[in-house]
């Protein structure tokens, strides 16, 4: 278990600064995820920490110590490409004893350490195929065994699920889970898929164009974000928002009620929407209409519940609620969160 | 609303009628797509090897060319008893495998020097590649004055730093005569082999390096390998195809050509150097005996098949 701290990071690759000065510190044993858009800059900060390239400036400390100077070998961490990057001509004994024997432990603890990391992924009964001839997740699982079996100080996940079916990736994603609070070892996990980063992470780290945004538990990045950016990006449908003088004003999605389903006595907010179509999701259904008048018809998304879909048609103007405590809002100029403004 | 109303009598696109020809008849591509090669290997390859035994069981010379009385193996046993073709036997041998050995050190140092990147890489690629395309003749003058028997600019050398010379380690002569010794005219061959072989091999080697991900280095490293062990358990095992391939290759280039000894050492002193195919030369066309000449050619037969059978069968094999 270890603590890793990032102070001032910057990497530049000519004129381009893929980070621009990170600061970020895990707490022990954490299971922290890094997300943000294509590009900016979250697998550049995995392969500074990892040691795949030198940083422009900073220093990376893992339990207090600078590790920036150190090559990759001499980290004791242990990280998974999105491509897995098994050892194609070695079997999935030989991949996961790779490690081991780079370290010279001694044939007899070899063969224990393997099994024991075999065990836990359950792919003993692949243990002499070739790579070749693994399914996505079980190259997934031997990638998973190969970095647990030297009990690294810290593993980073690079994407590992972005190249999985759908249907996979539930389970893989469990198993990630499952193995990080099996094995307690600290864990950055780099993802663009938002989704995966809130439902994996004790916390989230948000990051866009080199600068880390918001760093935070899912909850506090999903009900009070502090950026126009994180409220846009955080969330399946984001948050909606509203240009209204000299601030943003967002609000949930599942927030929004129609006039006749809110309670009479509550302190809300209306908004006149447009609906333009609803879509069924199972459980619940979708608005997409615009905000009229002085929200300038920007496109707004509603959460309905099944009762009162009813109440809601397609084509129809109609005027949607939102309870005061439920509102955020953001200065227009700088898209940072600012204090509530009369609406 | 119905999507892509036909508005203003739009027409359908005019139908070209089909015509099936000859490229359409899967049959007939094939048979014209292979008759090159077909052609190619009956008349070049199969045509002049019946003819090579034919020869080398009659009693033809090049005056009397006319394959009319069979002698049986009559040319290879007086073959085989010739102390020059024993030379040569010998001689092959050794300067395969000695340019082997060299050749795929030098492959890999090259290929794994060209695939990083430094200060002046591109020059160094261009001098690494030019002995491959330089010309034969112009490579042989160059050789034959770094070998000289008087002028040798290495001679030249050694006895400057005062290895050479009245007195010294490699003394009393004031040269060393690369080519008029066994052994000196032998290393000159082989050295000379790998030169102009090394830069084909290491382009073959050097795609496949190229086309290796850079994530396993990384993984490589991040699991705390060394640069010995990744290059002998990461990179050496990815490229074992390919250098199969290019061994192969210099096997057939090396093991079947006589221009390096006809152009430096000429089999001598005596036979010591002396190497089959050039012995080949030497006795059925120079010598006129045909039928004796096409015997020891024969010889180079078994060695260059067994060779291309089995790498290529490694080579199979390690694709599965």
């Amino acid at each position: 278990m270890a603590i890793l701290e990032v102070r001032g990071l910057a990497k530049h690759f000519g004129d381009f600064k893929a980070l621009k000065g990170i600061d970020l510190t895990t707490m022990e044993g954490e299971f922290l995820t890094i997300v943000g858009p294509s590009g900016c800059g979250k697998t550049t900060l995995m392969r500074l920490i990892a040691g795949l390239e030198k940083p422009t400036a900073g220093d990376v400390l893992l339990n207090g110590k600078p590790i920036t100077p150190l090559p990759p070998r001499a980290r004791n961490i242990a990280m998974v490409f999105q491509s897995y990057a098994l050892y194609p001509h070695m079997s999935v004994a030989d991949n996961i004893a790779f490690p081991l024997k780079a370290r010279g432990i001694a044939k007899a603890e070899q063969e224990r350490l393997i099994h024991w990391a075999a065990g836990i992924l359950r792919i003993e009964p692949l243990l002499q195929r070739r790579p070749a001839r693994l399914s996505g997740g079980e190259k997934q699982k031997v990638a998973l065994a190969r970095a647990i079996v030297r009990k690294p100080s810290l593993f980073i996940f690079d994407e590992p699920l972005s190249s999985l079916d759908a249907q996979v990736r539930a389970v893989a994603r469990a198993e990630l889970r499952q193995l990080h609070d099996r094995t307690g070892i600290t864990t950055v996990y780099v993802t663009h898929d938002q989704v995966e980063a809130v439902g994996l992470g004790d916390r989230v780290a948000v990051m866009q164009s080199g600068t880390l945004r918001q760093l935070g538990s899912p909850q506090q990045l999903y009900n009070e974000p502090e950026s126009t950016f994180v409220a846009g990006f955080i969330g399946t449908p984001p948050m909606n928002l509203l240009e209204h003088g000299g601030t943003i004003v967002g609000f949930r999605p599942e927030h929004a009620l129609p006039r006749a389903a809110a309670p009479k006595s509550a302190d809300v907010a209306a908004f006149s929407v447009r609906i333009k179509r609803i879509e069924f999701l199972g459980a619940e259904w979708l608005a997409y209409g615009s905000a009229d008048g002085q929200f300038g018809n920007v496109n707004v998304l509603c959460r309905l519940r099944p009762e009162t879909v009813g109440k809601v048609k397609a084509g129809e103007v109609q005027e949607f609620v939102v309870a005061r405590h439920n509102l955020r809002f953001f200065s227009k100029a700088t898209g940072m969160r600012a204090g509530p403004s009369p609406i | 609303m119905k999507s892509g109303g036909r508005a203003g009598g739009q027409k359908e696109p005019p139908q070209a009628p089909v015509r099936i020809g000859l490229a359409d008849r899967d049959g007939a591509v094939g048979t014209i797509m292979l008759a090159p090669a077909i052609i190619y290997v009956i008349g070049l390859v199969a045509l002049p090897f019946f003819l090579a035994v034919a020869l080398s069981l009659s009693d033809a010379t090049v005056g009397n060319p006319g394959i009319h009385h069979f002698v049986g193996l009559g040319n290879f046993v007086s073959a085989v008893h010739d102390a020059a073709f024993q030379f040569a036997l010998r001689n092959s041998v050794i300067v395969t495998a000695a340019t082997l050995v060299l050749l795929t050190i030098l492959t890999i140092l090259q290929v794994e020097l060209l695939a990083r990147d430094f200060p002046g890489k591109k020059l160094a690629e261009i001098l690494l590649i030019l002995p491959w395309a330089m010309p034969v003749a112009l490579a042989a003058v160059g050789w034959l004055w770094l070998l000289d028997s008087e002028f040798s600019p290495i001679d030249w050398i050694l006895r400057a730093v005062g290895l050479l010379g009245p007195g010294t380690v490699l003394g009393p002569a004031n040269n060393l005569f690369y080519l008029g010794r066994e052994w000196l005219g032998l290393g000159a061959i082989v050295v000379i082999n790998v030169w102009r072989t090394l830069p084909l091999s290491t382009i073959i080697v050097l795609a496949g390096r190229t086309a290796i991900p850079d994530e396993l280095y990384e993984q490589a490293a991040l699991d705390g390998a060394g640069y010995f062990r990744v290059l002998f358990q990461i990179t050496l095992p990815a490229l074992a195809v390919l250098l199969i391939v290019a061994i192969l290759f210099t096997v057939l280039v090396i093991f079947g050509d006589m221009t390096v000894v006809a152009l430096t050492t000429r089999g001598g002193p005596g036979y010591t150097t002396q190497i089959l195919p050039y012995w080949a030369y030497l006795k059925g066309i120079q010598g006129g005996e045909l039928s004796e000449g096409a015997a020891v050619a024969l010889f180079l037969f078994p060695v260059l098949l067994a060779a291309a059978v089995l790498v290529l069968r490694m080579a199979y094999r390690r694709e599965e």
